[in-house]
């Protein structure tokens, strides 16, 4: 079993991450999150166009019919859908739109059209909030009922980790977040949590067997030990997350990678930026 | 019976209740009363994935007015009978929260028509012979079901002032002849006039039952609803977008499902074998709940089933790395496993129990899809402790005792 410094050089594995969320804030500082409709209000309008298209006729469809507010991009395996993105339009607006791009594409079918309400939006940010807190003071009072305080804040601080660099994947590239940002968000803290529980299990585990070792020894060994299988369960679960985004559909893309973004991260934090946490805050307890 | 017979037989039982298992979840089955048909047919689909229409409704009351339980219901009974209107086959209205309506319209095509239906203003309408309206629910301040003084169920009205001005001039004008009371362009009701009434109270007479008064009462006051119902939230789906969705995420789920148990045979052997069976009676399983608690399959609540399929080996992938461990330090098979699973046990519970408190604060704040998601997590975690737990060591504790595999190979050791 090959026994990796891990602990020596923490302060390199929180430069990395540190360096990626910074990007990703002053990403959102700059140019702001791309909230979707479900949280700003607004409609989306899904096409199948039936054919190829060039963008740009769309683009002067909407501006002819003085409707300035909108993204338009290509959707589909073989870009033939279309998916604009705009204010909320009344339905008369709506089905204007739909009539003047029929007259260029005349195979055009609306497959799917959202309308969502402001004040819909302002509640939603309000309850993804609240979700997270609550689900990390929760899960901060599980793991220090069975592990220590220490560490349970090392996990959830871990786990914030993950939050942010999630949160950074939307800011740099722009991905509008929409409902299912909550279930993502939670789903990647469960999994992180459920990583950096493996990996703490076995450092209690080992330190309760070996007196004479250091925090950080111990912390190697255990990470060493559980390597293989924090590898080979994110694979599992990459697969086939991987296998849904390439595969499942227009629909959940964004979703998906979403998903394998923070399942990445929360494999990365457990051993890179959780048990290096909790040995900072131990070194200081020493007794602990 | 010796040692082995037994093993084998344990082993055999298992694989008859999986093989039964799959045969109810591909085919159906039917013992006596109980019927169970295929998953294909079973399986309720949501919106997103059969197509259809989900609007999110807002009482707002008129000014001077304030919402309550009996107005919020009422505007349901109105959402309702205009949903009859449409013909949906499974439509779903209810109320969320103190001032909202949810409807859900499953399998709509025409979803500009139903938007209409069920977003016009309630228009409850009194209309004379001769066709004037003379009344409209604005002035309807209440409708009763109440008993005559034979005991005959009929339903007092209650008109407000202009209405009660409006209504004797009408009763003097239409003296002996029907009155109809229309909604939504359907006549629910065609008294005759009596009396002429000055008061602005009036009875409908000639109900056959204190049901149908009771039902003829709670329309005219839904008609007469005093709030305005704002469209917060359209969703449609169209139905080719859906099957669309539908067969892309199940063909992608298979594709993930085959290369989790083509890794787990070529990384733990044997026992990645077995742990690909507990697999898929994990699958089974949890679509048998799924049929069982009667969920709407979303395209989240897929995702999050694929997202579990991948997760719920993790059990096993503890569990035969401990033996891997015990293994190269020497131990026998057996109690190479026990030791694997006795150690992993404490880890799994840990780590389960973290995730399913995330799942649970999902479900708890989560609404629709995400709620759909939030609950296959939570089976999906439950489960596959269950089969990664239970029915591997099952399998596999026996599988070392019948002495059929005796190389250490194997076992990926």
């Amino acid at each position: 079993m090959k026994i990796y410094k891990i602990m020596e050089r923490k302060y390199i594995w929180f430069f990395i991450s540190l360096a990626i969320i910074f990007a990703g804030l002053i990403s959102a500082a700059i140019n702001g999150l791309n909230w979707g409709i479900d949280f700003t209000g607004g409609t989306i309008l899904h096409y199948n166009m039936g054919q190829t298209y060039e963008l740009s006729e769309v683009r002067k469809t909407l501006t002819d019919l003085n409707i300035k507010d909108f993204e338009a991009k290509k959707a589909g395996d073989d870009g033939n859908e279309l998916i604009i993105r705009t204010v909320v339009l009344s339905k008369d607006e709506q089905s204007k739109i739909t009539e003047s791009l029929k007259n260029k594409f005349s195979k055009i079918e609306l497959i799917r059209a959202e309308k969502v309400d402001a004040v819909i939006g302002s509640e939603l940010r309000k309850q993804a909030i609240v979700a997270l807190i609550i689900a990390n003071i929760l899960m901060l009072a599980y793991i220090s009922f069975r592990f220590q305080f220490i560490s349970g804040i090392a996990a959830v601080l871990a786990l914030i980790h993950d939050v942010l660099i999630v949160i950074s994947w939307y800011a740099l590239f722009r991905v509008p977040i929409d409902s299912s940002v909550i279930a993502v968000i939670l789903t990647v803290v469960g999994y992180s949590i459920n990583d950096t529980i493996v990996v703490f299990d076995r450092i209690r585990e080992n330190l309760k067997n070996a007196k004479k070792v250091s925090f950080n020894e111990i912390a190697n060994i255990s990470i060493a030990q559980t390597l293989a299988r924090s590898i080979n369960t994110s694979l599992t679960t990459l697969l086939t997350i991987i296998a849904l985004n390439l595969f499942g559909g227009e629909t959940i893309k964004d979703f998906t990678m979403a998903l394998i973004i923070g399942i990445v991260s929360g494999t990365y934090s457990s051993i890179f930026i959780a048990s290096p946490l909790w040995s900072i805050w131990r070194k200081d307890a020493k007794t602990a | 019976m010796n040692y082995r017979t037994k093993s084998l037989l344990k082993i055999a039982l298992i694989l008859i209740l999986a093989a039964f298992l799959a045969y109810t979840l591909l085919y159906g089955i039917k013992i006596g009363p109980y019927k169970q048909a295929p998953l294909s047919k079973s399986i309720k689909l949501g919106l997103d994935l059969q197509g259809g229409v989900y609007v999110l409704l807002e009482a707002e009351p008129k000014p001077g007015q304030e919402l309550n339980e009996e107005k919020m219901n009422s505007a349901v009974e109105v959402i309702r009978r205009r949903v009859d209107q449409l013909g949906v086959a499974e439509p779903l209205i209810t109320r969320q929260g103190n001032t909202r309506i949810r409807v859900e319209l499953p399998g709509v095509k025409d979803s500009q028509k139903a938007l209409e239906i069920i977003g016009k203003t309630a228009s409850l309408r009194f209309v004379g012979p001769d066709g004037t309206v003379i009344l409209t629910g604005d002035n309807v301040r209440d409708a009763r079901a109440i008993y005559g003084q034979a005991n005959e169920p009929m339903v007092s009205l209650k008109l407000d002032d202009t209405g009660a001005k409006k209504f004797a001039e009408a009763t003097k004008k239409y003296f002996e002849q029907p009155i109809a009371i229309l909604l939504d362009e359907e006549v629910i009701s065609a008294p005759v006039v009596k009396a002429v009434i000055t008061n602005g109270e009036a009875v409908i007479e000639g109900l056959e039952s204190i049901d149908r008064a009771a039902e003829l009462a709670a329309l005219i006051r839904g008609g007469a609803l005093p709030v305005d119902l704002v469209q917060r939230e359209v969703r449609t789906v169209g139905p080719t977008l859906g099957a669309d969705s539908l067969a892309k995420s199940v063909a992608a789920g298979k594709i993930g499902v085959v290369l989790v148990i083509l890794f787990m045979i070529l990384y733990y052997r044997l026992p990645g074998f077995i742990a690909d069976i507990a697999l898929m009676i994990y699958v089974m399983i949890v679509l048998t709940v799924f049929i069982a608690i009667g969920a709407t399959l979303t395209l989240p609540g897929i995702a999050g089933f694929i997202l579990s399929i991948g997760m719920a080996v993790d059990a096993n992938v503890l569990i035969f790395e401990r033996f891997k461990e015990e293994l190269r330090n020497g131990k026998t098979l057996r109690s190479a496993i026990d030791a694997g699973f006795n150690r992993a046990m404490l880890t799994i519970f840990d780590s389960n129990i973290t995730t399913i408190i995330a799942a649970v604060v999902l479900f708890y704040f989560g609404s629709g899809p995400i709620k759909g998601f939030a609950v296959t997590l939570i089976i999906g975690i439950l489960t596959s402790m269950f089969t990664a737990i239970v029915v591997t060591r099952v399998l596999l504790s026996n599988i070392i005792a019948s002495k059929l595999f005796v190389n250490k190979k194997l076992f990926s050791a």
